[in-house]
């Protein structure tokens, strides 16, 4: 990172986890929970003979937002691939678990999940994949308390797996371009299905099929924002105020949204043919234009809603 | 154990249980001194795709809207989650987190929820349609994976051998019963020679918990001792800042 | 993977006041260090944990230069490694020791 920029004007992709939180909040608001010198490792690595990190790749803590008070987790996708073991998990469930019970009693205005992960610790996988359902049910009742979740996806790691699934838990989700939001990975469809159903090695389908313009423009995703640390910042505090409560009506518009994508769109093999079908301007050039020229198309009806 | 069995020796007072599209299920089952209680699954061995998430959230969520509480039985018997570019591209994570939120609802709603695994689960299949309950119930043939060992040997470049002689020492990664009870995913296993209609109405007889239990049972198990100790110290430095 | 100590005197106390800091990440080609100020004001002390074993010459001959041109009296640097090179190592060494005289 450029010693000539602010925190906040650095490039959230090339940014650690670390300067991100700190470009994200006010200046010098950020206290941390459990952090490094405690050394909460994992001591699950040793015997696949790797090396840790002293937070477990994850950074957990409080801080401002434009004078609010929020929780923040943010998850180092260089370590480990960002992915969930036990000891990053349970921290970030911990961070939840006091945001849920914190409701109403000077807890946080938000949570803010900055999310950069492939998914579960294969190392670990039981671990990992527990925390993540343990996660997304402790999201469900931070919700439920009144404070909206808010995920953040722009790393190199994207959110994979148990994190897709974790981001589609959030009140309301901010992408910039590099993000990709999937279950399966690429390869993993490939291995299991054949290149003719997924070529891993070609990356512009892969920003097709999982990439932020195409979660952005159906709907997938609420804000789409250029790389800056300050661009996520400005569309962290504008979606505060417009988070979804967690109730019935909310989600059953999200079944019906949901099921309105199959209806419309379920055929469909690219986002191209979305496109088209949505009557957007030039389908096959949208995956090329730059971010100003992205961000000046409507999207189509039913991308902005206020479910999820 | 088939499904019919299953069916049967879960609900031998009754139900009305019916396959939908998609290797969905859905209907109405009794049990004694319950009333009725509200049936949903995939099974199969039929991946968890887009269309049958839509189809068992709306279900879940119907149960919801028509109040009254009465429990929710998951019956599981599904694979990984569909492996398909076309999923991917609909937004697969948006319909298996609506499922898993719609579960996570009822349980808010008071409707105690308990999932049945009798065949097959993993990855993202066994988060959405197994782990979002409060109570994972292993009946004899449950397969839960998160991934299989072969894999997890490629990926992690660890010779199969060594994963395997590793996994007798751990329950941290390795597929199966055992490391997913140990660890607190799975609440019980069923053998076959117990009555699972009155097991089953047993725990559906105990409370809605206000907050996950699963760390806690790891610990007491022995499987994770560090996620629940974890856990607590993050919301104590958290509460000592508020 | 291999894990030793490299200890060193300084000819004085290390700048600022920060009590910690922690820079860089453990991926490949690259490390993470956790500096605490912990140690009497001539010592410091490099603890290792690194994936890449046989090189334990060239970590010490490099945390010793180390020493000798930044005086890290009374800090304790704490390495996850991923296998940087010395010259890698060198620098994020010297940044995570000027990081304490930076505020906290």
């Amino acid at each position: 990172m450029s010693n000539l920029l602010q925190p906040h004007e650095a490039d959230w992709y090339e940014a650690s986890a670390r300067e991100r939180v700190a470009g994200l909040l006010d200046p010098k608001s950020f206290v941390e929970f459990v952090g490094p010198e405690q050394r909460a490792m994992s001591p699950h690595l040793a015997q696949f003979d790797l090396t840790g990190a002293f937070d477990d790749g994850i950074v957990v803590g409080r801080g401002r937002l434009d004078r609010q008070e929020v929780f923040v987790a943010a998850q180092e996708g260089r370590f480990m691939g960002g992915a969930f073991g036990e000891v990053h998990g349970a921290k970030l469930l911990g961070l939840l678990r006091a945001a849920r019970d914190g409701a109403g009693r000077g807890g946080p205005r938000a949570v803010l999940l900055l999310l950069d992960t492939g998914g579960v610790r294969l190392q670990e996988a039981n671990a990992g994949e527990l925390a993540i359902s343990e996660i997304i049910n402790a999201i469900a009742q931070v919700r439920s308390a009144g404070i909206p979740v808010l995920g953040l996806v722009g790393g190199r790691a994207g959110a994979f797996g148990g994190g897709g699934i974790i981001t589609a838990c959030c009140s309301r989700i901010v992408v910039s371009e590099h993000a990709r939001v999937s279950v399966s990975g690429p390869e993993v469809i490939e291995t299991n299905k054949g290149v003719e159903e997924f070529d891993s090695k070609d990356r512009a389908l892969v920003w097709r099929v999982c990439g932020a313009r195409t979660r952005y423009l159906t709907g997938g995703a609420d804000c789409y924002v250029k790389g800056s640390i300050q661009d996520f910042r400005e569309a962290a505090i504008a979606l505060i105020a417009h988070a979804p409560p967690f109730e019935l009506a909310t989600l059953n518009a999200e079944q019906q949204r949901l099921a309105e994508r199959l209806e419309r769109f379920g055929d469909c093999r690219d986002a191209p043919e979305i496109w088209r079908k949505a009557g957007l301007p030039q389908p096959e050039r949208i995956a090329e234009i730059t971010d100003d020229a992205f961000l000046a198309i409507q999207r189509p009806t039913g991308a902005d809603h206020d479910a999820r | 154990m088939t499904l019919d069995e299953v069916l049967a020796s879960l609900f031998p007072s009754g139900h009305q249980v019916e396959r939908g599209p998609s290797g969905t299920l859905h209907g109405t089952a009794k049990i004694d001194g319950q009333g009725d209680v509200t049936v949903v699954g995939i099974v199969g061995g039929t991946p968890l795709g887009v269309d049958g998430a839509i189809l068992l959230a709306g279900h879940v969520l119907a149960a919801v809207e028509a109040g009254g509480r009465a429990p929710i039985v998951v019956l599981v018997d599904t694979a990984s989650q569909n492996m398909a570019r076309r999923d991917e591209l609909l937004g697969l994570n948006e319909y298996l987190a609506h499922l898993a939120k719609s579960l996570a609802l009822a349980s808010a709603h008071g409707h105690r929820i308990v999932s049945v695994l009798f065949g097959h689960a993993a990855a993202g299949a066994f988060i959405a349609a197994a782990l979002s309950s409060q109570s994972l119930v292993a009946l004899p043939g449950a397969e839960p994976s998160v991934m299989d060992l072969p894999s997890i040997s490629r990926v992690t470049k660890l010779p199969l051998e060594q994963l395997k002689e590793l996994a007798k020492t751990t329950p941290i990664f390795a597929p199966g019963i055992e490391p997913l009870f140990a660890i607190g995913a799975v609440t019980e296993t069923w053998t076959a020679d117990q009555p699972f209609a009155s097991r089953l109405a047993a725990l559906l007889r105990q409370p809605v918990a206000t907050s996950d239990l699963r760390d806690g049972i790891g610990l007491e198990r022995k499987g994770r001792l560090l996620a629940h100790k974890i856990a607590e110290r993050v919301a104590a430095e958290a509460a000592a800042h508020a | 993977m291999e894990q030793f100590q490299v200890r060193g005197t300084a000819k004085k106390r290390a700048g600022g006041h920060r009590h910690q800091a922690i820079t860089g990440v453990n991926t490949s080609g690259n490390l993470e260090i956790l500096v605490e100020r912990v140690l009497p004001d001539r010592e410091c002390l490099v603890d290792v944990t690194t994936a890449v074993t046989g090189f334990r010459a060239i970590w010490e001959a490099v945390i010793q230069e180390f020493f000798e041109r930044s005086s890290p009296g009374g800090l304790r640097f704490s390495i996850n490694d991923g296998g940087a090179r010395p010259d890698t190592v060198t620098l994020r060494l010297m940044q995570s020791a000027r990081l304490m005289e930076t505020e906290a």
